[in-house]
């Protein structure tokens, strides 16, 4: 029998040691998604969800599995601040959690927020159904591997009725090794009933490396729980970040996402809603500016599943250099979800003639009395708006930036943190030529 | 102060203006008249440096420099202003962060010193009270969601902050009502001086009962066919544009 050629990719990770948790039903699903993973490879183009995403040349690199000095690299605590917003509640370096730069505000009674590392040591059980999970899915190659690999992450529970007004904050850094590496980080957040929270999630880089990163997160939001989520992905500039994303909502539970993404070489996020209860609904606001070479691929999936559920989301793409941007956007009504309204609008500009963006937003309809409206546009800057502004006097590469930035502002407006918002407003000042 | 001499322009391959002479000197205003289709709007645009229009012949001297050379940043911070018969609305640009930008992007280029944001503010009020403008238009995206109105006085507020040379004022009257118009005529009004000078282009006579100009011109066929002072705007309020037809050809073609 002839087995295809394994890939470098493939190859490098195929024999490296799991961790080892002591944990007979975590052992044995690592072992079994390493093996789906090893069998199937890295999905290729003609996977569907991977039309636009080449992994051809990720497949020729091998990355080690995890990183035995992240305990100790140094990193800068400037890399950590960010103004108005709090020290960081949780750092983790190279996928593993770092006591040493993480500094948690007294937390407010009824949260509880722990590593991953830690919960597994002490109390695995109540994370059985989440961790003993198997990906079959064709395109699941990095759910499998962070199935399979992940020893940390974060663990937060807010309890019912609790409401936590200051942002709580989290940092994943991916930081220069001897050779790049393949991190991990698991992700698993609840809110109880009527519980409210904001999450703040923060990807950076620190010193040069071309590392592997992937991330899974699980966010279940009982009935009238509020998330505000908001995500500013500065990854290094030479590393890949794969990020998955659930959210499960129940009645009238809301979540709010901003999502920035800003950074890696090659980013992508899947993100995927199920508004399972009466009610719920989900707000999505966020932008991507792929420059250089940059290729960043949002995949958003939302799923109405019952009555009077709302779902909303605005993205901006903008494109410089040879920055290639990927958006999908897919609306599922399932039948019975009667009520329901959903809205998608994704506008995108190309700043240079080799920038390329492909969206396409997706709506599929089995419910009666549905409200849905989507739309997609690719352009360029509004001649008359750039004429207007120099004819003020504004020299022309400061009009492009400042219409460039317009722009790409429009979904964080309705970011009610106002540090936050700010933070936004200077990274996309930075990012934007001009 | 402005030279303009045997000006030819060109739009999508169309000849708009054919020869368009016309001398403005400091604190003059002139009104320039003329049929829809005429060039009124080709020349605010030609001499304010939007791309699309080829000058093909003729030359436009603004104090003694080469305005058809100069990009259209530069001719603002040499002092040329064009008050936009459409002004663009721009969202997502805050109006006060744009104002800024703009009045010290001038400076700056004038070799002058910026101001900082408490300085800039206290200009604005400043400002604001001539053209009797809602502070609250400030903190909006500029001319986003703005009344017709309230983009023309907008525009003639931008003016008296930027304080330029020459203000060019394309139809500014159009889409006004008679109190919208008579603001706008008062903001004009007060910026009036024996240094600054100004092009009115409108269709109607009406606005020039309240900017009274020093002149007017007629532009037809993309030429100056006639001028005169104050009385021609009346003549051609009384016997409409075909009087020009019939009576302003001959003399401009003889001029």
């Amino acid at each position: 029998m002839s087995q295809p050629a394994r890939t470098p990719f493939v190859a490098a990770l195929a024999g490296a040691p799991l961790p080892a948790s002591g944990i007979a039903w975590l052992d044995e699903a690592r072992r079994g998604n390493l093996e789906a993973f090893v069998a199937a490879g890295l999905p290729d183009t003609r996977v569907e969800a991977w039309k636009y995403t080449a992994l051809r040349a990720l497949a020729q690199r091998g990355f080690a599995a995890g990183d035995a000095q992240a305990a100790s690299r140094p990193i800068d605590p400037a890399l950590l601040a960010l103004p108005g917003a709090g020290a960081p509640a949780l750092v983790f370096v190279n996928g593993v959690f770092r006591q040493d730069l993480s500094l948690p505000d007294a937390l407010p009674a009824g949260v509880s927020l722990q590593p991953l590392s830690g919960v597994l040591e002490r109390d695995p059980e109540p994370l059985r159904f989440a961790l003993a999970r198997y990906y079959r899915e064709a395109g699941d190659a990095f759910a499998r591997l962070n199935a399979a690999f992940a020893g940390d992450g974060v663990v937060l529970r807010v309890e019912a009725g609790v409401r936590v007004a200051a942002p709580l904050r989290l940092v994943f850094v991916g930081a220069g090794a001897e050779g790049d590496l393949a991190w991990h980080v698991r992700n698993l957040v609840e809110l109880g009933e009527d519980a409210e929270l904001t999450l703040v999630e923060q990807h950076l880089g620190a010193g040069e490396q071309g590392h592997l990163g992937t991330q899974l997160g699980d966010f279940a939001l009982h009935a009238g729980a509020k998330l505000h989520h908001a995500v500013l992905q500065q990854a290094g500039t030479g590393s890949s970040l794969f990020r998955r994303s659930h959210y499960r909502l129940d009645a009238r539970a809301q979540a709010h996402l901003h999502a920035l993404e800003l950074g890696g070489a090659l980013a992508r996020h899947d993100l995927c809603a199920e508004l399972v209860g009466d009610g719920a609904a989900f707000h999505t606001h966020g932008a991507f500016l792929p420059n250089g070479r940059q290729h960043m691929d949002t995949q958003l999936a939302i799923h109405h599943r019952a009555h009077d559920t709302v779902s909303s989301s605005t993205w901006r793409g903008v494109a410089g250099g040879r920055g290639r941007g990927v958006f999908r956007g897919a609306i599922v009504v399932a039948a019975g979800a009667d009520g329901s309204d959903a809205t998608l609008a994704n506008k995108n500009l190309l700043l240079s003639p080799q920038a390329e963006i492909d969206t396409k937003p997706e709506l599929e309809i089995y419910a009666d009395e549905v409200k849905a409206a989507h739309g997609a546009t690719v352009g360029q800057l509004d001649e008359r708006a750039l004429f207007y502004l120099r004819s003020r006097g504004i020299p022309g590469a400061q009009a492009h930036a400042l219409l460039t930035a317009a722009f790409a502002r429009v979904p964080f407006e309705s970011l009610s943190h106002e540090a936050l918002r700010n933070h936004v407003e200077q990274l996309l000042l930075a990012q934007l030529p001009g | 102060m402005l030279t303009i001499d045997n000006l030819h322009a060109r739009v999508a391959g169309k000849d708009i203006l054919k020869g368009l002479s016309l001398e403005v000197r400091p604190g003059e205003v002139h009104a320039i008249m003329g049929p829809n289709g005429a060039g009124k709007s080709t020349l605010g645009n030609v001499l304010s440096g939007r791309e699309g229009y080829e000058v093909t012949e003729g030359s436009v001297l603004f104090e003694g420099r080469n305005l058809l050379e100069l990009e259209p940043e530069e001719r603002a911070a040499a002092g040329v202003f064009l008050a936009f018969q459409y002004p663009v609305e721009i969202p997502g640009v805050n109006n006060t962060y744009f104002l800024r930008a703009a009045f010290n992007a001038q400076r700056k280029a004038r070799g002058e010193a910026e101001l900082d944001s408490m300085q800039f503010l206290k200009l604005v009020r400043e400002k604001l009270k001539v053209m009797q403008l809602s502070p609250e238009l400030l903190n909006r995206a500029v001319n986003e969601g703005f009344s017709g109105g309230e983009k023309k006085r907008n525009e003639i507020f931008q003016m008296a902050l930027l304080e330029p040379k020459l203000a060019i004022l394309d139809e500014t009257d159009s889409g006004l009502d008679i109190d919208a118009l008579k603001q706008v005529a008062e903001g004009v009004n007060a910026l009036r001086s024996p240094e600054r000078s100004f092009i009115v282009v409108t269709h109607y006579q009406r606005l020039l009962d309240y900017i009274v100009p020093d002149f007017v011109h007629v532009l037809a066929g993309g030429r100056i066919v006639e001028s005169g002072d104050r009385s021609l705007a009346l003549k051609l309020e009384e016997h409409g544009y075909a009087w020009v037809a019939e009576h302003g050809e001959p003399a401009g073609a003889s001029a």
